[in-house]
């Protein structure tokens, strides 16, 4: 790994991007043993910060620490009483200065990750900050098609949904065009952040046409509690133009897969029966997303990709 | 430094700048001369025939002399917030940069929104090393609700009014301040922003924002306003002066405002015309400011109405903030950077050497132009002028380092940018009060 930091999928290499997912695959093979815990971070200790709640980014990376061995803290606070108190950057210190290796940051601000590089000497890794990048989930994504499609370049992926305030979508792009896929991007206009085509990506606001040859479908979570903004005028006319339902899945490509990164709103963005259906790889994606971010922390600590 | 006494009998003057390169925009002068002051004030600018009878001389051979500067847009934070800055501490800044006057903007705590405070504010300047002008608020509270005692004001010496830092959202109110201040032939400085467009907003919104997943505040936001004070001052036939623009569709509004006849004047700082939001790449809270950082299209927008002419001032928009306040999430930190002792290099930087402004119209952007704008008889090299001068070496070369900042406060974003053109003196009221 070049960095010592995950602090997003911007900018790396393909070969990086590679290496975590082949470390990831030999770490699924561990998570089917019997035995699901190998020795290699003892004696690392490892701060997980989440400033937002997280249900599942939160075990994921707790039980990839413990199935490593890396001792873990777990650090949870609302912004609101953490504004209140110290800053940031004094809390970060203070952890540190009980002799910490590796800061997992969730925060609800953007550059969180990068700003905690500047104050810390710990590696950091990004558990999502603000709308800007969601690493680990982007790379659980990574592995999922690369697992079921055996390939990623060329695929059509398409994203529908909340772009503007995604994080995951933000990533994702990033990572399947490195990887050489091709991106679509759907969802209302007024979710659509300005001109996001300059990441390289097809913006349609029509889903039959975002659909047309799609190999990969990722729904995202319509965020409901924004909608007072004015966004989108109800969840009802939401999912009348945009919610996947198995009627829209005709014009996929035959062996197409159904991504969340969750938590799904069922029967808003998507319908449950294409969420349980064949082609959701839904379940997949979370017990991926441990072997990520194993792979991801053993890299991160010095580890040159050869499991045992 | 270059200083010397003078000989001979018969001292007619207190001091002399000899040999410099004198830049007077508003006789668009641009000649070797040397100038004369006694009692504080002017009394000869031309080239010496024989001895010079000064009581101290200084040599400015090499070097540009032009009238002290007016930064027309500063936050001194004194009243409420001295832990940023204090008028001194400010006016240290101010001629350091060059600046010879400051007026400071009214969003103090308390604010500056009647009579007791100027004064306050008045009796503070006392110490000050240059001249301050105190800048009132249009609103009581700067709530948007209540015009202030204008009257009072003037009378205590404001030169303006401003709720700087809040628009005046409520657009009855804002048609009543025009028509109201147009008694006392009085500028109301627009701070020009739809708050339901900003909203959230930490940045431009544009790529980067889109890039960096961060709440954007678009070009609409300044610009809608901008149009809806354009209209009321043409209606209430009002003095309008406009502060920081930001974008290329703000520069054209004005433009377009001006050739229709319009009372509109404004103002752009260096940053806007230096920095785009590409700089929020690195989550540098020095470079969170409001309005935001534009793009490239926008820095060249600015250029071309400095050039021709419908950007009438450069202002710092100087805004000091402590480093635990800067020194937190981007989305956390306030909006803001001080300016005063940045601006001049910026301008010789980026203006002056790049062919954007002669010295001419860059110093008047700088001095006469915001003189006359708020009615100030500085910012003029003529006999009987208050003798405020700026020298300045135009060739040399340094590199920010906001750690030697004379301002209390560091938010700089210029950190480790070389640039050209140094102050090696202002003179405020026939007085040498800085010395690079």
């Amino acid at each position: 790994m070049k960095s010592r930091h995950l602090l997003g999928l911007e900018g790396m290499s393909r070969r990086e991007i590679n290496l975590i997912l082949d470390t990831a695959e030999k770490f699924k093979e561990i998570l089917a043993r019997p035995i699901r815990i190998v020795p290699t971070l003892r004696g690392v200790t490892v701060v997980n910060l989440f400033y937002e709640p997280s249900t599942r980014t939160r075990i994921s990376f707790e039980l990839a620490e413990k199935r490593l061995s890396a001792e873990v803290v777990n650090f949870s606070a609302s912004i609101s009483s953490a504004r209140k108190g110290e800053t940031l950057k004094d809390t970060v210190r203070n952890i540190e200065a009980m002799k910490t290796d590796m800061v997992v940051v969730r925060h609800q601000a953007a550059g969180v990750p990068y700003f905690l590089t500047q104050c810390l000497k710990s590696s950091i890794i990004n558990a999502g900050d603000g709308a800007h990048e969601h690493p680990t989930q982007a790379l659980l994504d990574l592995l999922t098609i690369r697992e079921k499609h055996k390939k990623i370049k060329g695929l059509k992926v398409t994203i529908v949904g909340d772009i503007k305030f995604s994080r995951v979508a933000r990533s994702n792009i990033w990572g399947f065009k490195i990887m050489g896929a091709d991106v679509s991007l759907c969802g209302p206009s007024t979710l659509m952040p300005v001109e996001i085509e300059k990441m390289g990506v097809k913006v349609y606001s029509d889903l039959d046409r975002a659909l047309e040859g799609a190999d990969v479908v990722m729904v995202l979570r319509i965020q409901l509690e924004r909608q007072k903004g004015g966004l989108v005028p109800s969840p009802r006319e939401y999912t009348n133009k945009f919610g996947i339902t198995r009627e829209r899945l005709e014009r996929l490509n035959e062996n197409f897969t159904i991504m969340h990164p969750g938590p799904m709103n069922r029967g808003v963005e998507i319908m449950p029966d294409v969420a349980d259906g064949p082609h959701s790889v839904i379940l997949d994606q979370v017990t991926n997303g441990v072997a990520i971010r194993m792979a991801v922390l053993y890299l991160l600590s010095g580890g040159e990709g050869k499991v045992e | 430094m270059n200083r010397s006494t003078g000989e001979g009998k018969g001292l007619e003057f207190d001091l002399a700048i000899t040999g410099g390169r004198v830049v007077d925009p508003e006789s668009k002068t641009d000649q070797i001369a040397d100038v004369f002051i006694r009692d504080g004030a002017i009394k000869k600018v031309e080239k010496a025939k024989g001895t010079i009878g000064a009581r101290e001389i200084i040599d400015a051979k090499g070097k540009v002399v032009v009238p002290g500067l007016i930064d027309m847009h500063t936050h001194l934070r004194e009243p409420g917030r001295e832990y940023q800055e204090t008028i001194y501490t400010g006016s240290c800044a101010a001629v350091a940069g060059g600046f010879a006057s400051v007026c400071c903007m009214p969003n103090t705590e308390p604010p500056i929104d009647n009579q007791g405070t100027v004064k306050f504010v008045y009796e503070r300047a006392k110490q000050a090393k240059c001249r301050i002008y105190c800048i009132g608020c249009i609103t009581k509270g700067r709530e948007g609700e209540e015009l202030t005692e204008i009257n009072d004001l003037v009378q205590a010496g404001v030169v303006a009014i401003s709720d700087d830092g809040n628009p005046v959202s409520d657009s009855r109110v804002f048609r009543n301040a025009l028509e109201y201040s147009r008694m006392f032939d009085l500028p109301v400085i627009s701070h020009c922003e739809d708050l339901s467009l900003s909203a959230n907003g930490v940045m431009h919104e544009g790529f980067v924002s889109t890039n960096l997943g961060m709440c954007g505040i678009p070009a609409v936001a300044e610009e809608t306003m901008m149009a809806r004070d354009i209209a009321l001052a043409e209606f209430t036939k009002a003095r309008l002066h406009v502060a920081h623009v930001s974008t290329e569709g703000s520069v054209e509004l004005i433009r377009q405002a001006k050739k229709r006849g319009i009372k509109v004047t404004c103002e752009a700082t260096p940053h806007h015309f230096t920095l785009t939001d590409e700089t929020i790449r690195t989550f540098d809270t020095n470079a969170k400011v409001n309005p935001p950082l534009r793009t490239k299209k926008d820095v060249e927008a600015i250029k071309r109405g400095l050039k021709d002419g419908t950007i009438d001032c450069i202002a710092t928009d100087h805004a000091p903030h402590s480093i635990e306040e800067k020194e937190v999430e981007f989305d956390f930190a306030p909006p803001g950077l001080v300016g005063l002792e940045t601006a001049l290099g910026l301008v010789i930087s980026e203006l002056i050497n790049k062919r954007v402004l002669s010295w001419n119209q860059a110093i008047a952007k700088l001095s006469v132009n915001p003189a006359r704008i708020l009615n100030l008889s500085g910012g003029r090299i003529k006999k009987n002028s208050p003798a405020d001068i700026t020298i300045i070496d135009p060739k040399a070369t340094w590199v920010v380092d906001p750690s030697k900042f004379l301002s209390k406060s560091k938010n700089s974003p210029f950190g480790g940018r070389k640039l050209q053109g140094k102050v090696c003196h202002t003179i405020v009221d026939g007085k040498m009060v800085f010395e690079g």
